[in-house]
């Protein structure tokens, strides 16, 4: 029988087992729109920005690992989508996003809503199609989403015109895909393996550097397997946090601009460096140059062949996903009577707590004011440190990398990459979508908070129970700290004026408000808070306006030049 | 250091875009490129040349691989190939000019592909630096318009880039 490319779209997206589509309607999706209607395989929830709509899909995929899906319709629509998409695309997490488009033979003609959705998304997706025959929906869709999910994950955009979604074909749904252009490794070279192993057996001061391909790829069993087998230090980057319980003594902290002081020192002095699902990003390593150390040999293990000796040299690079090759390395170390020198060890281990004793992320326990990092320190005591946590990016963004103590994966979600203000949200509401009994906190700033408030009407309408954290510090406070240390204290535009009432706006929405001054009332309204199972509760931490995230490297210098408090 | 590099990719719409785009997003230089279909006509051959440390071309061509319709890429410099450019040259070829273009393009191994009574327009193929030379060879003043390609290339012997 044949069905209308609406119905095609509609019948691959309950093929491919989709939950939960994040979506808008627009004139161009309005078949697709009206045959979501008459089905009842997945959800559609109605955010209240396309941006959301990206981000809640994207929150849900990290959250599960599985592909998020986003529907939204041409121009404004698309457009709209496409900070989300970027988000995605920086972070390696895999989405669909489907775009409406102006009728074939509108296309060019700067059509009512008509916008090059191929054109403009092509640098922030890792694949984009566009569907110029109905004939052709069922195959796209499908390569779609084993585009997006394997590999290096990432967003792919499928943009379909309008009077594709209205023409006719048959129908089937391809069980598989082969595309001769697209064949990601995932094993990784025996040869280098054996190598890799032999060098880890004769390090004297070995340091394992994770990020987020080894969230990525579910490995964080094999990883604790290794660093364990091992008995070496573990850091990892703000995207590998909860891929290496953070409560383990053999874990170091977070690493880079913000990272803690041993984490740095011994990825700058270590002699054997794992680089595991991490791309020495900027913010981790600081300037290559200063980074570079005589004798330092490094092992990088990488899905994605372009992220290796992109920015550093490596002397022994493994292309395969984490979690094959470590499992692979898990078996050579088992089977070989050699194990790294325990003297050497202990030696590099008394070091390493010689600079953790340094205690770089003590603050003033005793001040009036309340402290961000007390916020977050007593929400993982309340909360057991079991609650999912999204964040938007600023300062708390760091405070809760630094303070909550992750120590499952895919538990903390943020974005790293891009950097998106006005993530937190709805990315929690994908992730408590995802796991509707699970505590779900966003951690956030007054400023980024309101780039995507509007998504509290979301939350009324689906009734999740998301614990919205904000640290207010009445300031755009990354950027306050910056002009503090950076701009001889002109704080230009940073402070925030003007500010809602919050918890006015809370219940205006229809949820739980409340007002947080003084420090003795952190614990007992966090307590509350997240005793509410049912509602959303909107709290608004008053904290010190001044304080900073600390140990900091400022841009473009080295490790070893952390300013600390 | 200059490179030459070969992609055989998915001939598809938007597919030339999404290279052209790589180089430009990613700030790598690009001297020319060539694109036609194949044989196979479900597949585009593509010519770059581009100019960078060997790390660049590193990532050049891990970054080219990685594009999904990019189905194989090879630097064509690491071993013996053979590069090819057409020119078309339009020059000046009145009275006294017209023995000595007809010389040149002999000496060049040109064609005369059309004539007019006040000029000659020369066909020419060969490496680069052949145009080059032959660009340098003629009076500046004598130039009116020059086309090229950009160049192709090919591996030496059995060196075969296939799908
Ligand atoms: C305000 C702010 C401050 C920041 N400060 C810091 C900081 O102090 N420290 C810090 O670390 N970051 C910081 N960041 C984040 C930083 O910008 C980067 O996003 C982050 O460091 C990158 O993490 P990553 O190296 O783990 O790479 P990711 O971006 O997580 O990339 C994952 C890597 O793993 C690979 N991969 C994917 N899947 C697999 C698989 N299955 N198998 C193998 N490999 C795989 C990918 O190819 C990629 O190379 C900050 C961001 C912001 C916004
Ligand atoms: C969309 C967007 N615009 C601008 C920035 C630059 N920026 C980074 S952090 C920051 C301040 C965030 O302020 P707030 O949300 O209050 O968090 P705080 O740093 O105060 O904790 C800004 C403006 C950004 N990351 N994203
Ligand atoms: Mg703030």
């Amino acid at each position: 029988m044949e069905l209308t490319g609406a119905e095609i779209v509609v019948r691959c997206l309950a093929e491919e087992g989709v939950e939960f589509v994040f979506g808008y309607p627009g004139g161009a999706v309005l078949n697709i729109y009206d045959e979501i209607f008459k089905q009842d395989k997945f959800k559609h929830v109605l955010v209240r920005h396309e941006q959301a709509a990206a981000h809640a899909a994207d929150g849900y995929a990290r959250a599960t690992g599985r592909t998020g899906v986003a529907l939204v319709t041409s121009g404004p629509g698309a457009t709209n989508a496409v900070t989300g998409i970027a988000t995605a695309y920086m972070d390696s997490i895999p989405l669909v996003v489907i775009s409406g488009q102006v009728p074939t033979p509108a296309i060019g003609m700067d059509a009512f809503q008509e916008v090059d959705m191929v054109g403009i998304t092509r640098p922030c997706v890792k694949h984009n199609f566009l569907v110029k025959d109905v004939k052709d929906i069922a195959e796209t869709i499908k390569k779609a989403f084993y585009i997006a999910s394997t590999g290096r994950p990432g967003p792919v955009v499928v943009d379909i015109p309008k009077d594709v979604t209205q023409h006719k074909a048959e129908f089937s749904y391809p069980k598989s895909v082969k595309m001769r252009s697209y064949n990601p490794v995932t094993k990784g070279h025996p040869g280098q393996i054996k190598r890799a192993v032999q060098m880890l057996l004769e390090a004297k001061r070995p340091m394992l550097y994770t990020g987020g391909g080894a969230v990525l790829s579910n490995a964080a069993e094999e990883l604790t397997q290794f660093a364990r087998l091992l008995g070496f230090p573990v850091t990892s980057t703000l995207m590998g946090l909860g891929g290496y319980p953070a409560s383990d003594p053999q874990f170091t902290g977070m690493l880079g601009m913000h990272g803690t002081y041993e984490a740095n020192m011994a990825m700058q002095h270590c002699d054997v460096l794992v680089a595991i699902g991490a791309r020495f990003d900027d913010r981790v390593i600081g300037n290559p140059e200063h980074f570079f150390q005589d004798g330092r040999r490094i092992i990088h293990i990488d899905i994605d062949p372009a992220s290796i000796a992109k920015r550093v040299k490596v002397d022994v690079p493994i292309v395969g996903s984490v979690k094959e090759v470590l499992a692979e390395m898990v078996k050579l170390i088992k089977a070989s009577k050699e194990r790294p020198e325990p003297a050497a060890l202990k030696t590099w281990w008394t070091q390493i707590e010689l600079w953790r004793s340094r205690d770089c992320m003590k603050y003033d326990r005793d001040s009036s004011l309340i402290k961000p990092q007390y916020v977050i320190e007593k929400m993982h005591e309340i909360t057991r440190g079991e609650a999912y946590v999204t964040s938007d990016v600023g300062q708390h963004q760091m405070w809760a990398a630094q303070y909550y103590k992750f120590d499952q994966p895919r538990h903390w979600i943020n974005s790293g990459g891009l950097g998106t203000m006005g993530f937190g949200l709805p990315a929690a509401m994908g992730v408590q979508f995802a796991h509707p009994e699970a505590a779900v906190a966003c951690i956030t700033g007054e400023g980024s908070i309101q780039m995507n408030i509007q998504e509290l009407a979301t939350c009324k309408q689906f009734n999740l129970p998301l614990k919205i954290i904000l640290l207010n510090n009445r300031y755009l406070g990354m950027v306050r700290q910056w002009q503090e240390f950076f701009y001889g204290n002109r704080y230009s535009e940073s402070y925030m004026d003007a500010l809602p009432d919050f918890v006015k706006l809370a219940e205006s929405y229809g949820h739980v408000g409340m007002r947080i001054e003084q420090p003795g009332d952190v614990e007992g309204a966090l307590k509350e808070a997240f005793a509410m199972k049912e509602r959303l509760v909107f709290m608004n931490f008053i904290t010190d306006q001044t304080e900073n995230v600390y140990p900091m490297i400022p841009a473009g210098k080295g490790l070893n030049e952390m300013i600390l408090v | 250091m200059r490179h030459i590099i070969s992609l055989l990719m998915e001939n598809e719409a938007g597919a030339l875009s999404r290279v052209a785009g790589l180089f430009s997003a990613r700030g790598y230089n690009i001297e020319s490129l060539t694109v036609a279909p194949t044989e196979d006509e479900t597949l585009s051959r593509m010519t770059i040349v581009t100019r960078g440390s060997d790390d660049v071309i590193e990532q050049i061509t891990k970054q080219l691989n990685k594009l999904i319709d990019v189905v194989k890429v090879v630097d064509l410099s690491e071993a013996g190939h053979i590069e090819r450019e057409l020119m078309l040259v339009k020059v000046r070829a009145e009275d006294g000019l017209r023995e000595e273009m007809k010389r040149m393009s002999d000496i060049f191994r040109g064609r005369i592909i059309d004539v007019t009574d006040k000029t000659y327009t020369i066909e020419l193929t060969g490496a680069g630096y052949k145009l080059d030379a032959f660009l340098e060879a003629l009076d500046k003043g004598a130039i009116l318009e020059t086309v090229r390609t950009g160049a192709s290339g090919i591996g030496r012997g059995d060196r075969i880039l296939k799908a």
